[in-house]
């Protein structure tokens, strides 16, 4: 059993190991099969920025997975509130058919959404980057499920104590779901970050290119500098592997609650 | 007179109710629904651009004829059967075997196991090219080992390149599995499964009686998930065998996008084919439920 565990382990953490080596590693070096780190990060790090804008990507993916992430948990935690503390027939039907939504794959939408963000001048946008996904049935299926527990007698108490409905959301309901809010934000964040099909239909432009599309782009050419695509690898995987290490217990926690 | 006033509370609350959920609601048909049924009438039209005109279902009979197409679509079941099983038993497996209470270093190895969900998509199809490029560590690995003679291009045959995407699947998504049914496991009562094994269970027997029917739900919603997301496969076909060889090993979604925005735009035929998609997985859904029920 430990020994079945240990290979399963072994086999989930080599490669990304294998990518730090490499990323510190001349190419050459790479190839011979070297595991252990070397000494060449910086001539790969001076390479890399001489290929590609890299911290541009960097900077416009960090922008488009933040903004996407507050709007979002914002638009989906109020809508999953809503419709279970408010619930009646209407908004119960309501629910079922968001909850179809989540069936569409987005290869079915995905031309008529670029149809539409380019007449609305969204190509190349912040906004083009997050509107399709700021809202989705996940989220607000995941909210909803966590309403369910806030406890009622104290909304009742707020509300004879004269607070708004709005405020009852914000200083209650909130800090009250904190563990569903960070399960929810590592899910779209990391979504956001490693989102690849719809930005390269809308990111037509270099300037507005993510970090995603610019290590896919270091792959393209007869010969391939090991050392420098995984540093590229690298870099784009260090914002989401932060997210992970940082939330993993509260995106258990979170999964749970959806799951019951 | 409390009464009336009662009733106008409860309107009240029921519209706050709905201001809550109309910014989430109207998106989610603005930006889903809508765009879903232009495709459905783009799927009946044919040309380049603002001259788009009406062609019956010409796109739909094109499909069939159309042999990368076909090709793609018996790829992205490849992937389907034989991935999503392995991958599902196997993190099935994984969760019950850590769900042990006298285990060793069991957060280690859940964070181990879990650790590759931390890794962007394209960055992980890149490492996985890499690793099974020509002149890359396991070629080096296996002709060092004498297994092979010279290094064997796994890109750019067929059946290898294929199990290389299926290799670099499981190895994505096994631990985010794994993670939903460990969350699972925890809602079962350990002393059932201290109870079984006084009454003289094997852990096989227990696995088979106690945990499958148990995170009957959890499965469920994690086959539906894996179906989903294999069916909409894009990522991974791009950057790790580009479709290669000739082909061969391209995804449905890959198609789609190649047909809308890589070769001469044709947006009618490449809506019909990703409405396939759509009645498939409906379909596949619809049916998974359905058995997932009848077991009960």
């Amino acid at each position: 059993m430990y020994l079945f565990l240990i290979i399963v382990s072994f086999i989930s953490v080599f490669p990304l190991y294998w990518m730090v080596s490499a990323a510190t590693n001349k190419s050459a070096e790479v190839i011979s099969g070297r595991l252990i780190p070397g000494t060449y990060f910086l001539e790969n790090w001076k390479n890399l920025m001489a290929a590609q804008n890299v911290g541009r990507a960097f900077g416009n993916s960090f922008k488009y997975a933040i903004i996407l992430t507050i709007v979002s948990l914002l638009v989906s935690s109020l809508a999953g509130y809503g419709f279970e503390i408010f619930h009646d027939k209407g908004k119960d039907i309501l629910m079922s058919i968001i909850l179809l939504a989540m069936m569409v794959p987005f290869v079915a939408t995905m031309i008529p959404l670029f149809q539409m963000f380019s007449k609305a001048g969204w190509l190349n946008t912040t906004i083009g980057f997050i509107l399709p996904t700021i809202s989705t049935p996940f989220l607000i299926m995941m909210f909803r499920q966590s309403a369910r527990s806030f406890p009622h007698d104290i909304m009742e108490a707020a509300r004879i104590d004269g607070l708004s409905e709005i405020r009852i959301f914000f200083q209650m309901f909130i800090p009250t779901m904190r563990s569903t809010y960070a399960a929810a934000m590592t899910i779209t964040f990391m979504n956001a970050w490693n989102s690849y099909l719809w930005p390269k239909v809308i990111m037509t432009d270099s300037l507005s290119q993510t970090m995603p599309m610019v290590v896919a782009n270091l792959t393209e050419g007869y010969v391939t500098d090991y050392g420098m695509l995984m540093l590229a690898v690298l870099i784009c995987t260090l914002p989401t592997a932060v997210v992970f290490f940082c939330l993993q217990n509260a995106f258990a926690e979170g999964i749970t609650g959806a799951v019951k | 007179m409390s009464k009336q006033k009662k009733m106008t509370l409860s309107k009240k609350q029921n519209l706050t109710g709905w201001v809550f959920l109309l910014p989430g609601a109207l998106l989610i048909f603005i930006m889903s629904f809508v765009p879903m049924f232009r495709a459905l009438l783009l799927s009946f039209k044919s040309g380049v651009g603002a001259k788009m005109a009406w062609s019956g279902i010409s796109n739909y009979v094109r499909m069939f004829q159309d042999t990368v197409f076909v090709q793609s679509v018996k790829n992205t079941f490849f992937y389907l059967i034989i991935q999503v099983p392995v991958m599902l038993i196997l993190a099935l497996i994984l969760a019950s075997i850590l769900n042990n209470k006298d285990l060793k270093f069991k957060g280690l190895f859940r964070t181990m196991i879990f650790l590759p969900c931390a890794t962007s998509l394209v960055a992980y199809a890149i490492i996985f090219r890499s690793l099974f490029a020509n002149n890359g560590l396991i070629n080096l690995l296996l002709v060092n080992l004498g297994i092979l003679d010279q290094p064997y291009a796994f890109l750019t045959h067929t059946t290898s390149a294929r199990i290389v995407i299926i290799i670099a699947l499981l190895w994505r998504w096994t631990g985010y599995n794994m993670v939903f049914y460990l969350s699972g496991l925890q809602n079962i009562e350990y002393s059932v499964y201290e109870a079984a094994k006084i009454d003289g269970a094997s852990a096989v027997q227990s696995f088979f009686k106690i945990t499958v029917p148990l995170l009957k739900p959890t499965i469920l919603l994690t086959a539906i998930m894996s179906t989903n997301g294999t069916l909409q496969l894009f990522d991974e076909s791009v950057n790790l065998t580009n479709g290669g060889p000739a082909n061969t090993s391209i995804t449905m979604s890959h198609y789609i996008y190649d047909m809308s925005f890589k070769y001469v735009p044709n947006f009618g035929y490449a809506a019909a084919m990703s409405f396939l998609i759509l009645v498939l997985v409906a379909v596949l859904a619809f049916l998974q439920m359905k058995v997932g029920d009848k077991r009960d």
